[in-house]
């Protein structure tokens, strides 16, 4: 840890104005006495590495050191919803034995639930060396003062040095108070983990809302919790037998607290669900009419594909936000996504860039789509879709 | 009932590009704005000041600047504004931001609902409105479509789930996130902005707060750092093509046939 030391006696007016520019959050200001860095600085450094050299630098203070060798192993919270565990549970505990494996520590699963033993039984076939079961009829629906106490507790017996949850919505109601509770450092969806030697997380995701992905750390703190989306990550593989111990921890009643009472629970009807697409049209502003719209429908349908969308489109109206691809939507994961239309903005990157095969269509040939596309088509979607609709033998309508 | 929404303020647009020799992060514009989901966090708070009397207090940290999301919350209709502004509060992440906010919330008294938006369009994390409930030590729900009815001491409101909707009862104070549209954010009024002849907004630095330790805020404050910036991967293995429609539609079906999607 550090922080930045403003050396005024470098300061001219032509320095600063240098400073000023290079600092690409407008932090830097310079009243004609005083170069200055106010509270919209995001401690990137850029001014320190790129600037005038000595105008800014970075001091570096000293660290309270941890113990880091007595918090061992990854966890992996599994969340369930009427004792179906969540599947962003496999696809974390597979990422969570290749982390373990690079620093030879154990894998835990964590369950919070009732009444839901087998459940529980067939996770265990996924390779964690414990799996705990919190069990109580007042931990069935999830809450997040409670699952945060019975967290506490999980944490402070098992002292993992990783916490990994989903980034569901439940995921990302308790990951923030559990690690509020330890306060410790907190990741949201990380779109790529590595482990150092010394069981430091190294986790990726994009940020400062742009074209930028960040490399975090939480040098000195444990445990390290990330969340990660659905479909991020393959799935662990199942093993034939079950796997680890099995640890049953029967809550009593009265520590679990909370004032939060249910009173009716519904079902939401026909949901749609583009996260388990095989096949997917993804639309983006290029889309600009209704002509538009009925080619991406009807190149959706000869594919048996699901349609998709950017946030503008979702914004200007045209779709459900259920079918919105990227950080403030869904992340998918299929076999085939074609985009259109879409210039491919880190954001929405980040939520298909895991598809099997990504075809782009874009007028633009130096849009950012065509970076992560596997096969890119300079040129006009209203006539290239049209030609390849009635070439797949569509387009009688 | 004192009603507290934080909001922030987010850049303009989301467009920031690094440039590849020098590894500078590149902004286009200055420009900045409210972030969109915090509309719905006011529009929220104003109903429940309508229905059961009350105020409304708006709160954001962030350089001087962000004074004008608390002044656009204004003149949508809430009381005040507090700005937390400070040289120490920068680098901040989730936790210190939390941190520093909930020290701001303390500072200000006791509030009977705290109200925030479900995320922000820059961040994407949807952590600080949780992580300050449990720094409150208050209970919170995520992602509420409506706040039904205040029953004495305590509120009923719909929270999304991904498959069902759930009417739960919460005892205030409390902290609720507000999930997108879940309604229709009022317009600023310019009636109101022209007439208001003083709006009032207090202004928080490290010293009037009651924690005033540097090493809680800010970068030093922050569990988490970032140890590099860097552009995107791209992709090998790819492959461009141009031409005219009809040729472009020929490869493209021949790409789809081979992988055996037609």
């Amino acid at each position: 840890m550090g922080r930045l030391e403003i050396h005024q006696e470098l300061v001219t007016r032509e320095i600063a104005e240098k400073m000023c520019e290079i600092c690409p959050f407008h932090a830097i200001s310079y009243d004609g006495n005083v170069l200055e860095v106010d509270a919209g600085c995001k401690m990137c450094r850029l001014c320190v590495k790129k600037g005038i050299p000595g105008v800014i630098t970075w001091e570096e203070t000293a660290e309270k050191e941890i113990d880091k060798s007595s918090w061992k192993g990854i966890a992996v919270f599994a969340e369930q919803e009427e004792g179906v565990i969540h599947p962003v549970a496999y696809e974390l505990l597979g990422k969570a034995k290749e982390l373990a494996a690079v620093v030879s520590q154990p894998v835990y699963a964590v369950v919070i639930g009732n009444a839901m033993e087998k459940a529980v039984k067939e996770l265990m076939h996924y390779g964690a060396d414990a799996t705990y079961y919190y069990e109580s009829e007042n931990l069935e629906e999830f809450s997040p003062v409670p699952y945060t106490d019975v967290l506490e507790d999980f944490l402070e017996e098992v002292r993992p040095a990783v916490i990994m949850f989903g980034a569901t919505i439940k995921g990302r109601s308790l990951a923030p108070r559990a690690a509020a509770r330890f306060r410790t450092g907190l990741t949201a969806d990380c779109t790529a983990l590595l482990m150092k030697e010394n069981s430091d997380l190294v986790q990726i995701r994009p940020a400062f809302g742009g074209n930028i992905m960040a490399q975090i750390v939480t040098p000195n703190v444990r445990p390290q919790c990330c969340t990660v989306r659905y479909k991020v990550f393959p799935k662990a593989l199942r093993h034939s037998k079950p796997c680890g111990k099995f640890i049953l921890r029967k809550i009593q009643d009265e520590r679990i607290r909370t004032g939060i009472r249910l009173l009716r629970k519904t079902k939401k009807p026909g949901q749609i669900d583009i996260s388990e697409a095989e096949v997917i049209v993804a639309a983006g502003r290029g889309i600009h009419d209704k002509k538009g719209m009925n080619l991406a429908e009807d190149l959706a349908e000869i594919l048996h594909a699901q349609m998709a969308c950017t946030r503008p489109l979702v914004e200007a109206g045209r779709f459900d936000a259920r079918r919105q691809i990227g950080l403030s939507g869904r992340t998918v994961k299929p076999k085939l996504i074609i985009t259109l239309g879409i210039s491919g903005a880190v954001q929405f990157a980040a939520g298909m860039k895991g598809a099997d095969c990504i075809i782009a269509v874009n007028k633009d040939r130096n849009a950012a789509i065509f970076d992560v596309a596997h096969y890119g088509f300079v040129g006009d979607l209203y006539e290239i879709v049209p030609e390849l609709i009635s070439l797949l033998g569509g387009g009688g309508k | 009932m004192r009603i507290l929404v934080c909001i922030k303020q987010v850049p303009g647009t989301a467009k920031v590009d690094v440039d590849e020799k020098t590894g500078v992060l590149k902004r286009d514009t200055a420009e900045t704005k409210m972030n969109p989901f915090d509309l719905f966090a006011i529009e929220e708070g104003l109903k429940i000041r309508e229905k059961y009397g009350g105020n409304v207090d708006v709160l954001t940290m962030g350089p001087s600047q962000a004074e004008a999301v608390l002044v656009e919350a204004v003149w949508m209709g809430a009381d005040r504004g507090i700005l937390l502004s400070d040289r120490n509060f920068a680098g901040a992440d989730v936790a210190a931001t939390s941190y520093t906010i909930v020290q701001g919330i303390r500072k200000m008294g006791d509030y009977d609902l705290i109200i925030c938006g479900k995320q922000t369009t820059d961040g994407d994390t949807a952590q600080t409105g949780p992580e300050a409930a449990e720094f409150l030590q208050i209970e919170h729900i995520s992602n509420v479509l409506e706040i039904e009815r205040k029953e004495g001491g305590r509120l009923v409101v719909l929270e999304n789930q991904d498959d069902c909707v759930r009417k739960l009862e919460i005892p205030l104070p409390c902290l609720i996130t507000v999930e997108k549209n879940a309604n229709t954010p009022r317009l600023p009024s310019l009636k109101r902005a022209l007439t208001e002849k003083q709006i009032e907004i207090i202004k928080l630095e490290l010293r009037d707060l009651p924690d005033t330790d540097t090493n809680h805020y800010g970068l030093t404050g922050s569990p988490t750092q970032v140890e590099r910036i860097f552009p995107p991967e791209k992709k090998e293995t790819k492959q461009m093509f141009e031409g005219n429609a009809g040729q472009i539609a020929a490869k493209f079906k021949e790409i789809l046939t081979e992988q055996k999607f037609v």
